[in-house]
């Protein structure tokens, strides 16, 4: 009787915790497969929130925090009233240090939502802010590619900003198109390293190349 | 079959315990998030502690969701501009209906600002009405910081002397502080008629507060305004610059340690007006041609994550000389020469103690020299010495070194957890002015000056939406044996998302001038009350500001019948302000109107009278348009001011007053002025050297300008007092060069 009373809390035990990593690793991947449409139905607030519980409650995950960083600074570079960017861009910067504490430093995937951070700020106000904030963006998705020269992501931001900069200042969609034809071939090539680390940008950077020609 | 009986068992009662696990706690939790008015908090998170069960509220600020979780549970409350909230929850399967409260959190983005009476420009973060690319910009204002504020109202339109002229004040009544401490001697040296420009490159700070009137209590006298101006932090990169232009050359060097803790930098420019005199005609005659020398360095140290110690430092030797002829006769003239050497050096140090503290530490030690020679001179431009009046006064050497040694701390203690602040220290000012003046005799007059000064302010935010900042400041000048103490009051209110109310009211107190006070050694502090109204709307695309305020002048200095504190004045006024960055395409402009209705009677004034530094109406219109294509931006501003007053006030022997013998209004002024910023580099991120033209012309219209009027000695001849040219044109090239910078990104991440 004993016996059987161990090996039942045994494995009680065993199944819960295997519940919980279970519980962590479905969640994640429904949610991370809703970020794509968050785009288009306006979901991504309520998503960032949603990844933010589950970092709270799991505490010693990077990648949550990540991704509620990410939904949080795409609100911001969505947010149409720019009175409201710089605190959603402050929000995501908080997380985002968590993310980085938790990673154990600023991974390439962490310095490339720095730079959308810095982004979000420069789109406040682009001729006061394009001093500081222009050149820390860059400069966040230059460390992020030294960082990582297979991540798609940093090339894939560098040419939407090219496609968005005109063509004096150096950007033009022949210039993006060249910098996102990188990107996609990186994309191709880019193996995540599991089922829940980023993989997101590869439809946009197409949609983009698709838009510079 | 029997073996495995008691495992089934098991299995059974482990599937019994999961389903009961699975369905004994969904529990349904909804409800509403509002804020203590009412309104829906839109995009709140709701979340169940260490869990993934929550909810995002809607656009009617609902929230629906369903938890496994049992027993008493916390559910905590996020959402972005509102202080969190926490609930205690019994989780039993009986759906919960909630209606919450969400209050506003207290922060810096939202919270209402103390704005009547100063204008802000910063590059940071929050809205402000010009940021400092926007004094480098403005048309009129050839990158002089004080040049640019004279587009804001509340300022005059005065060419014939330096310094800003605020609602009435003199130039003096107005006074510059770089980092906390006083600036003497802000302006280059004093020329007879003629303005001249602040010694301080705009590329040095990051933050103006330009404030007309009503300042905080952490600063003193100055009668009608105060321009505080920050230092920049640290550099982003390494860099080195190059400048060519029209009237000189400039090179500097800056450098940035790989860790980003702490830079150095050095500069030196150099500037001589021959070239241009020799293009451009000049109404004085310029027997020695301006030659400007100024270095500079300074270092900047992160002492800390949250400290920085800042050291500024410059060195400046320049010379000129002015011929122009007499106005008491026709066969002489008047020749001025100016030697002048000033050094500048400003040490500050700020940081955070704990969570609750901050302290500032400040000194800084400026020397300036001025070594002047006035001449009466013939035709051939030989001194002569004439003996009669007016002739006997206008033989003479200055020799005036002027030293400043000050200190100043502030502690800051955060009250609370929201944003009142309590902020307190004192400052301690060593003025020592010695001035040997020879014209038939010798008289040297050395005047020290211990000014000590301690003050308390503090910043109440009772709410998101009403602020108030109290203050008060000590004084006491051991020159004038005196002592005083003022009050200064503000509040804010905020009316809507965008608009805001403030309030001003505080007295001022300055001392008399270094020459009032060796003709009346017991001469009090002069003062001045002021009362201020304003309201303000601003958001990222326009700024709206309408201020109306009341000034009284009390114990200005008279010179007659003898130098006392007997005089006094008023000044009142209306002033708007609109800045549009979005109505039409890609321009940026603002439009500023002052009316001015000023009145005082001090020196030799026989009675109240408008002085001749202030006229009724002033207004500026400022536009720049950045065209892409050309990577080139123009500006335009345009100033016009009503005729100034003018008065030839005479001394009347036989009744023994002073009275006007004659007066009158200048012309009205107007000044359009061009500049063109061409920037061949612009957006090339990793362009190694960035380059910036600038072409600009002041008066362009060539429109004519008239200051004010000299009077001869007889009164029988009046001469106006115009600009040395009428109009001017700057041509110039800077170059900086940003020195590895792509280095500097992969060694950091080695």
């Amino acid at each position: 009787m004993k016996q059987t009373a161990f090996l039942l809390l045994l494995m009680l035990g065993s199944f819960s915790l295997f519940a919980q990593s279970e519980k962590y690793q479905k969640t994640m991947q429904q949610r991370i497969a809703e970020i794509e449409g968050a785009v288009q139905n306006g979901n991504m607030a309520t998503l960032a929130n949603t990844f933010e519980r589950i970092a709270e409650a799991e505490k010693n995950q990077w990648l949550p925090f990540y991704y509620a960083a990410y939904c949080q600074v795409m609100t911001a570079l969505l947010e149409q009233d720019k009175s409201k960017v710089d605190p959603i861009a402050d929000k995501a910067e908080t997380l985002l240090k968590k993310a980085e504490t938790l990673a154990g430093g600023a991974n390439s995937e962490i310095n490339v939502i720095y730079s959308m951070i810095a982004t979000a700020h420069l789109t406040v106000d682009p001729p006061a802010r394009w001093m500081q904030y222009g050149q820390s963006s860059t400069a966040f998705l230059e460390k992020a590619r030294a960082q990582d020269p297979a991540n798609p992501r940093p090339l894939y931001l560098e040419g939407q900003s090219k496609f968005y900069t005109p063509e004096q200042f150096g950007g033009g969609k022949a210039a993006a198109a060249q910098v996102l034809e990188k990107a996609i071939v990186l994309f191709d090539q880019f193996k995540p390293a599991s089922e829940l680390h980023p993989t997101w940008g590869k439809a946009a950077a197409q949609y983009f190349l698709a838009q510079c020609k | 079959m029997i073996k495995i009986r008691p495992l089934n068992h098991l299995v059974l009662l482990l599937l019994l315990l999961i389903s009961q696990l699975a369905t004994l706690g969904q529990t349904a939790v909804r409800g509403k998030l509002l804020t203590p008015k009412g309104k829906p908090v839109i995009g709140a998170s709701l979340a169940i502690k260490n869990s993934y069960d929550g909810a995002t509220t809607d656009s009617t600020g609902q929230f629906q969701f369903e938890t496994a979780e049992t027993g008493k549970q916390l559910l905590q409350i996020t959402a972005i501009g509102f202080k969190p909230l926490e609930e205690w929850l019994e989780l039993n399967g009986n759906a919960i209906e909630l209606r919450l409260t969400l209050k506003e959190a207290i922060d810096e983005l939202k919270a209402v600002v103390v704005t009547a009476g100063s204008f802000e420009a910063s590059d940071t973060k929050r809205t402000t009405v010009l940021s400092s690319i926007d004094v480098v910009t403005t048309a009129s204002a050839n990158a002089d910081v004080t040049a640019a504020l004279r587009t804001l109202p509340g300022t005059q339109q005065v060419g014939e002397k330096e310094g800003l002229f605020v609602r009435g004040g003199s130039g003096e009544e107005a006074r510059v502080f770089i980092d906390g401490t006083l600036v003497n001697n802000f302006f280059y040296s004093a020329l007879p008629d003629l303005a001249t420009r602040g010694r301080f490159s705009p590329f040095l700070f990051k933050g103006t507060v330009f404030s007309s009137g009503g300042y905080s209590a952490l600063y003193g006298q100055a009668l009608s305004g105060a321009l505080i101006l920050e230092t920049i932090d640290l550099p982003d990169q390494r860099s080195a610059s190059l400048g060519i232009s029209s009237v000189g050359l400039s090179g500097g060097y800056q450098h940035l340690n790989k860790k980003k803790t702490a830079s150095w930098g050095a500069n030196y420019g150099y500037t001589n007006l021959y070239p241009y005199f020799q293009l451009v005609k000049q109404r004085p005659d310029y027997f020695r041609i301006p030659a400007f020398h100024g270095g500079d360095a300074n270092f900047r140290i992160k002492t800390s994550k949250t400290g920085i110690l800042k050291f500024y430092s410059t060195v400046q030797a320049n010379q000129l000389g002015i011929r122009t002829p007499d106005i008491d006769s026709a066969s002489l003239k008047n020749s001025f020469g100016l030697s002048n050497y000033n050094i500048y050096t400003n040490l500050a140090w700020k940081e955070r103690l704990g969570k609750k503290w901050k302290l500032f530490l400040g000194t800084s030690y400026s020397l300036n020299r001025d070594e002047i020679e006035n001449r009466l001179q013939n035709q051939e431009n030989k001194d002569q010495n004439l003996s009669e009046q007016p002739y006997v006064s206008k033989s003479f050497d200055v020799d005036a070194r002027g030293s400043l040694l000050q200190f100043k701390t502030v502690l800051d203690r955060r009250l609370g957890s929201g944003l009142s602040v309590l902020r307190f220290g004192g400052e301690w000012l060593y003025f020592k002015d010695d001035v040997k003046f020879r014209d038939t005799i010798t008289r040297n007059n050395l005047q020290e000056d211990q000014f000590k000064a301690g003050f308390a302010e503090m910043d109440v935010y009772i709410t998101n939406n009403l602020a108030a900042k109290l203050g008060t400041r000590v004084e006491h000048s051991s020159l004038l044996g005196r002592a005083n103490i003022v009050p200064r009051l503000s509040m804010a209110y905020k009316l809507g998302e965008k608009g805001q109310a403030s309030l001003a009211y505080g007295i001022f107190y300055q001392k008399p001038e270094r020459n009032q006070l060796l003709l009346n050694p017991d001469l009090r502090f002069t003062k001045a009350a002021h009362y201020i109204a304003n309201y303000q709307v601003i958001n990222s695309s326009y700024t709206f500001r309408a201020e109306v305020f009341y000034k009284k002048y009390k114990d200005l200095v008279k010179t007659f019948p003898s130098t006392t504190n007997n005089g006094e004045g008023y000044a009142k006024g209306i002033e708007f302000f609109w800045r549009d960055k979005k109505t039409i395409e890609g321009v940026d402009y603002w439009v500023s109107y002052s009316y001015l209705d000023t009145k005082r009677d001090y020196l030799n004034f026989p009675g109240s009278l408008q002085p001749n530094f202030a006229a009724n109406h002033t207004a500026s219109l400022v536009v720049k348009k950045f065209i892409t294509k050309w990577k080139t931006q123009f500006n335009a501003s345009y100033s016009f001011a009503t005729g100034r007053p003018y008065y030839n006030i005479r001394f009347d022997q036989g009744g023994n007053k002073f009275v006007i013998a004659d007066q009158g209004k200048t012309i009205p002024f107007n000044n359009l002025s061009l500049s063109i910023n061409y920037l061949p580099a612009i957006g090339k991120t990793n362009a190694k050297a960035f380059t910036v033209w600038v072409l600009s012309v002041n008066n362009v219209l060539n429109q004519k300008q008239i200051f004010n009027y000299n009077y001869s000695y007889d009164g029988l001849t009046r001469r106006p007092i115009r600009p040395a040219a009428n109009q001017f044109f700057f041509i110039g090239c800077f170059i900086s060069f940003g020195v590895d910078r792509s280095q500097d990104v992969i060694n950091s991440n080695l």
